[in-house]
């Protein structure tokens, strides 16, 4: 791992001056994906600012909304009450991501911001337009079994790994952000970016900004909801095709839906398409098959990854039909 | 850069701080972390290649060292306190063979940097037994022989006494789901299992 400097502060404020400050610098929270990336070549901060201190780790609900610490451990949250009786949707996406020594130590921010694990990303001899832009992209054209079926561009088909953020997603989650002038909230579904011409940036989360915490407004969406997440190994591996689905049904009409699928596009899928045909309708197979079948508008594979636009589909199916049968 | 400043300006590193707690009080920070920035707590600042102060226990001992930003609590471990029960298999937090307890949660010691962990109370594998005797889950893993070479069996009972600990060991598939971090290559999965379910059931103090 190339060296570099070590800095640590208690205070959001200061942390924020250090960043602008230097411009190949990076915090670093759970640190799981970026000293990965650091000892692999990938990236080479000349700076890491340690933001373990700063005092963002609380999870409470204020006023009908769930607030959660940008430092919270992917652990911490997915064990919190409130998360397990109001959000489990959450739980369950949370508890389908890495293992649990990871889950320990990755933080709910540094969960959005990991990278792509797509392979030609993190193999510094090959071109890829995310690490190295204007190289060229390895994937289009070569091993793309994990990658983009949605949104992808000429210039990259990677995918965004996260469980939670699918969750996160189809939950209307909110994200604070701060800057040295103060805070903005953006939604989350304009955090991450579809790749364009412009891969290199995988969130709109601008030099010098940090996310300081999730807003997630409370929901009837508790008791029927499914994530699935399908991939190679049961356990502790990256999805395939990943689908967070939930329903609030009254008397027999699905009253709100919300679908979004991982491992299928360059940010987190929310599939709005699909929740507006839904809604109004009865919870039945056939009205969940052509959601799905809405859902697909649009859906291209690259060659290996071809059988996606079957699993998608399917997996959508599947994850509505579990959401119904629950409670 | 011979002074310890983020500045890149070239102030002094009294006069960032001053800058910084200026930032800070026309902010909303809460007056306790303010206080804190005023006294310059847990404000470090390391120039590349320098080894910065690093106080930690490991196995209640208490170390006081010196390390560089880039060493990870895994080579610390190893190379500096040659504590080499741990083991260094992936090194890339895909295997577990480098899980430790770290106030008393398990990670992967190959994806931390051992600056991180200042103040911390950190439990390997030469931690468990007390003196000859060992420890439930080290007996466990003999009577099921729940290994055969060996290498991932220190991460495979850290990642297992954590895994009852966590309350994530009431049946077989729980085990199998909170112990997927921890790879073995032999294939020793079902007698490991055993081993926990074993440890799990006695109900014994770990």
């Amino acid at each position: 791992m190339i060296n570099f400097q070590y800095v640590r502060t208690s205070v959001v404020k200061t942390a924020l001056g250090l960043i602008g400050k230097d411009p190949k610098a990076s915090f670093i929270a759970g640190g799981t994906n970026l000293i990965d990336l650091m000892k692999r070549g990938v990236t080479a901060p000349d700076k890491l600012i340690d933001i373990n201190y700063l005092p963002l780790k609380k999870i409470e609900e204020i006023d009908h909304v769930l607030h959660v610490g940008a430092l919270a451990s992917n652990s911490e949250l997915a064990e919190n009450m409130i998360v397990k009786d109001k959000f489990p949707l959450l739980m369950l996406a949370l508890q389908a991501g890495a293992s649990a020594q990871l889950r320990n130590m990755a933080t709910v921010g540094g969960n959005m911001m990991q990278r792509t694990r797509c392979a030609y990303f993190y193999d510094t001899t090959m071109p890829c337009n995310k690490r190295a832009p204007g190289s060229g992209c390895g994937a289009i054209g070569g091993y793309n079994r994990m990658h983009a079926i949605f949104g992808a561009s000429e210039a990259c088909i990677a995918v965004h790994p996260s469980d939670m953020c699918v969750a996160l997603v189809a939950l209307d989650a909110k994200v604070v952000i701060a800057h040295t002038k103060g805070e903005r909230k953006i939604n989350f579904i304009d955090f991450h970016r579809l790749a364009g011409n412009t891969p290199e940036k995988d969130n709109n989360l601008q030099k010098g900004e940090l996310i300081v915490r999730l807003e997630i407004p409370l929901n009837n969406l508790n008791k029927n909801f499914h994530y699935l997440k399908v991939r190679d190994r049961s356990s502790y591996a990256f999805a395939l095709v990943s689908v967070a689905a939930a329903l609030d049904i009254q008397n027999n009409i699905i009253h709100t839906a919300r679908l979004a699928m991982g491992g299928v596009a360059h940010k987190p899928w929310r599939l709005i398409a699909a929740e507006n045909f839904l809604k109004g309708k009865n919870p039945t197979v056939a009205n969940f098959e052509e959601a799905a079948k809405i859902a697909m508008n649009g859906a291209k594979g690259f060659g290996e990854n071809d059988f996606k636009l079957k699993m998608a589909p399917n997996s959508i199916i599947e994850a509505l039909t579990v959401a119904k049968a629950k409670s | 850069m011979s002074e310890l400043d983020p500045n890149a300006a070239g102030d002094t590193r009294r006069d960032f701080l001053k800058k910084s707690s200026l930032f800070t009080a026309l902010t909303l920070t809460p007056l306790t972390v303010l206080k804190a920035a005023d006294q310059k707590v847990d404000e470090r600042f390391a120039e590349m290649f320098e080894k910065i102060p690093l106080n930690l226990k490991v196995n209640n001992k208490p170390y006081t060292l010196k390390v560089e930003p880039r060493v990870t609590l895994l080579d610390l471990l190893r190379e500096q306190l040659h504590l080499t029960g741990t083991k260094k298999g992936c090194d890339h937090g895909q295997c577990g063979a480098c899980t430790v307890h770290v106030n008393g949660q398990r990670v992967n010691s190959c994806l931390s940097l051992a600056v991180m962990n200042e103040g911390k109370s950190i439990t390997t594998i030469e931690g468990l037994a007390k003196g000859d005797v060992l420890h439930p889950m080290q007996a466990a893993f003999i009577k099921h022989d729940g290994f055969q070479c060996g290498y991932c069996t220190p991460g495979q009972i850290m990642s297992a006494v954590a895994c009852i600990k966590e309350g994530h060991a009431n049946s077989k598939d729980e085990i199998r789901e909170y112990m997927s971090g921890n790879i073995c290559r032999c294939g020793a999965y079902p007698n490991i299992i055993d081993a926990i379910q074993e440890v799990k059931e006695k109900g014994t103090a770990l």
